[in-house]
């Protein structure tokens, strides 16, 4: 076998025997069980004091999503304004300008979602004071926030009926201190130590061999890029991403922060599992999500390996697979596996530039997006899962001819209407959205704003279309890679993907929390040989079936006009 | 949030004081200049030197950025067909099927300072008349800068172009 799938394969066993034990160990912290990194309840004790906070105060479902959504507003609002003034602010080495109201709304609220969707460029857009209360700090707590709702939505099966469900800044601080924190710690030691930057020095200047001089951007990027892949965030330091020299070296980095950004949203499945007492419905779930992380893998390594027709055609060899886009420490191989990654996971980075890779791995990396629940993003991967686990259970209950029931309590309309209209939701918002901004391409084309419409593809043709198609997807996914060719920072696109991320996060949220909620409360019945069971594998391939069914009925028109057109273009 | 935004990072800039490059990101000196970063690619486009790949911001490493081209785009295809044109004019000898994917399309950041070995071969016979060098000698400096895969069994190989060319200096 080569090399390079050789590095596809070690990685994800790595990460399999990381993120396994990681949910075990997951699964007893919020459950208040004795764990080893107990030592640092001191810390999480002065957390709650100076915050005033009661961490044995115990929660409904109602009370934990508004302590959620305030806190997310308090949030928006501060990081809003430290973005537009950023440029009077301290730690601006290399005197870069504040940002403007419309790039600063975009930017705070994707950041606060856990998307991350840049519309700047981290070298010239951003300061490293932002970069670090704004954007890393963010990246942390956006994160815990997806965990601590997950681990409500946990509460809500863990015993036969429970209408409190825990303390939500309980589960917030934890997320952080035993998971986030330390996590992060290493992580960014490994990075410093094979060469990415970590002091606070200015750009710098050389003279090259051949007597160019040359700009170098710097900065303190190693703790930001830990938890930018730990959190699911994929928000660069540097305009590239993980593509940049500094912010990812070498091959040994390249494999860390790939298995960084599975390793949590694995151990959440795993950790449900145990958590309420379920271990066999965890393991199916993954077992699901495995299966189609691969579906959708190996034609994406494929299609990068094979390289590219029209280069072929020139008559360059593409023995080495694709190269646009890529770089040469990585190879097309672990760029395609990353790529797939990103998407699945809602992290965002990238490694290569996926507006040049080839169209069917376009079609691939959309797809991802749009299932979203392929493991998924922290803590909002299982709960969006558990949206399509809802759907499967009311369409089985309705073929067998009974009243619908999840672990011992009843589905009924009030639950199926919630899941139904979330469901709805993403196709509403990814196509919509997609619709607004083709038709201001092409009937406006020469509004006045910082980018005129005409010219914000990077890409003519059926590539063009792909372009804004990702740009809305992502924002929607709260994932934030991007086909970065589109000129997207003007008042439609920061605006349009603002309110689209909001959206696409929040409700995905409140959503499955208050199914679970609603379910957790009403009365338990004791299972019986009629009683539907979720932990089979009959079930599970039901689920599988429902997620595919309702993917493909929404998103194929919309995939068959952007990069499938251009797929077939290109056989010709 | 002081925890995350003060204590997280100074304790990583502490730490990052005792990596190679104190934190600076490592640097390439000779004869007591800095001459480039070991990570960051730089551009080299006299007949002299081993050239790196095409870059969509020119090595301007105060930004970074690919070139967001798509595998169709008709425009793109004519820049890519430049290249090999350039690629052939300079390297006498050569045939198409000799040139790697990576020596005629752009990189992802733009600072990527690696070719693949097959980009170096390719350019041997030009470096060797420029600088009146035995080929031989030159393939064989080729050879000892291929970087292989990680522990010999994953990823791809790899040539550090500053490197490999900073050691061409040194060659006799």
């Amino acid at each position: 076998m080569n090399t390079e799938l050789l590095g596809i394969l070690a990685t994800f066993l790595l990460t399999l025997v990381i993120a396994v034990p990681l949910g075990k160990y997951l699964a007893k912290v919020f459950a208040g069980e004795r764990v080893w990194t107990d030592f640092l309840k001191p810390i999480e004790s002065a957390i709650y004091k100076l915050s005033g906070i009661n961490p044995k105060e115990e929660m409904n479902w109602k009370q934990h999503m508004k302590a959620l959504l305030t806190i997310n507003l308090v949030w928006l609002v501060y990081g809003f304004f430290v973005l537009i003034y950023q440029d009077k602010l301290p730690l601006n080495p290399d005197g870069n300008p504040g940002m403007t109201p419309d790039l600063s709304f975009n930017t705070i609220i994707s950041f606060v979602v856990n998307c991350d969707l840049q519309h700047y460029s981290g070298e010239s857009g951003v300061t490293y004071l932002t970069q670090h209360v704004v954007m890393m700090f963010l990246m942390f707590v956006s994160c815990a926030t997806g965990i601590a709702a997950a681990v409500v939505f946990f509460k809500a099966f863990r015993d036969k009926t429970s209408v409190k469900l825990g303390n939500f800044w309980e589960f917030f601080v934890r997320s952080i201190t035993r998971l986030l924190l330390p996590l992060s710690l290493i992580m960014a030691l490994v990075l410093a130590f094979n060469g990415t930057p970590t002091s606070y020095e200015p750009k710098d200047q050389f003279i090259s061999l051949q007597g160019d001089t040359v700009n170098v951007s710097r900065g303190p990027a190693a703790g930001m890029i830990a938890i930018k892949h730990l959190g699911t965030n994929g928000g660069g330091w540097f305009g590239a991403n993980s593509a940049h020299p500094l912010e990812n070296p070498n091959y040994i980095t390249n494999t860390v922060v790939l298995i960084a950004q599975m390793i949590i949203p694995i151990a959440m499945v795993v950790a449900f599992g145990i958590f309420v007492r379920r271990r066999k419905l965890g393991w199916i779930i993954f077992g699901v999500m495995t299966i189609g992380m691969f579906l959708l893998l190996i034609p994406t390594v494929n299609s990068e390996l094979g390289g590219n027709a029209a280069l072929a055609k020139m008559g360059i060899s593409q023995s080495t697979g694709a190269m646009e886009g890529k770089e040469v420490r990585f190879g097309p191989a672990i760029s395609a596996y990353w790529s797939t990654v990103t998407t699945i996971i809602s992290t965002g980075s990238v490694n290569s530039m996926h507006d040049s890779t080839m169209p069917l791995t376009g079609a691939w990396q959309l797809l991802g997006m749009m299932v979203n629940s392929f493991y998924g993003g922290c803590g909002v991967g299982i709960l969006n899962y558990f949206i399509y686990l809802i759907i499967a259970v009311f369409i089985s209950g309705l073929m067998v001819g009974r009243t619908p029931e999840f672990l011992g309590h009843k589905v009924e309309a009030r639950e199926v209407k919630i899941a139904a209209l979330i469901t709805l939701l993403s196709p509403f918002l990814i196509l919509a959205g997609t619709a607004v901004a083709s038709f201001i391409f092409t009937s406006h084309g020469d509004a006045a704003w910082a980018v005129q419409p005409k010219n914000w593809l990077n890409n003519p043709g059926f590539h063009g279309f792909s372009e804004m198609l990702y740009e809305v997807t992502s924002a929607n996914a709260n994932n934030g890679s991007g086909f970065e060719g589109l000129g997207d920072n003007n008042v439609l696109w920061n605006v349009l993907t603002g309110f689209v991320l909001l959206i696409g996060r929040f409700l995905p949220i409140i959503g499955p929390v208050a199914i679970a909620g609603l379910l957790g409360a009403k009365k338990f019945i004791p299972e019986s040989a009629g009683t539907l069971k979720p932990d089979t594998l009959t079930f599970g391939l039901m689920t599988f079936a429902v997620i595919v069914v309702l993917n493909a009925l929404s998103y194929f028109p919309a995939l068959a006009l952007g990069p499938l057109a251009e797929y077939f273009t290109m056989l010709k | 949030m002081v925890l995350l935004c003060v204590i997280y990072p100074l304790l990583v800039a502490f730490a990052g004081k005792f990596s190679k490059g104190e934190g600076g990101g490592e640097k390439i000196t000779k004869n007591g200049k800095v001459v480039g970063y070991a990570l960051i690619g730089q551009s080299f486009s006299k007949p002299e030197y081993f050239w790196g790949r095409p870059s969509a911001v020119d090595y301007n490493a105060a930004g970074s950025a690919g070139s967001n081209k798509g595998p169709s785009n008709p425009d793109y295809l004519q820049v890519v067909s430049d290249r090999i044109d350039t690629l052939l004019k300079y390297n006498p000898g050569i045939r198409k099927s000799d040139i790697p994917a990576d020596m005629v399309t752009a990189s992802g950041s733009g600072l990527d300072p690696n070719i693949s070995q097959e980009g170096a071969i390719i350019q041997i016979k030009r470096i060797a008349a420029y600088r009146k060098l035995d080929e031989k000698k030159v393939a064989q400096l080729v050879v000892n800068q291929t970087q292989g895969p990680l522990f010999g069994l994953f990823g791809p190989s790899s040539i550090n172009v500053l490197k490999l060319n900073l050691a061409l200096d040194e060659l006799k």
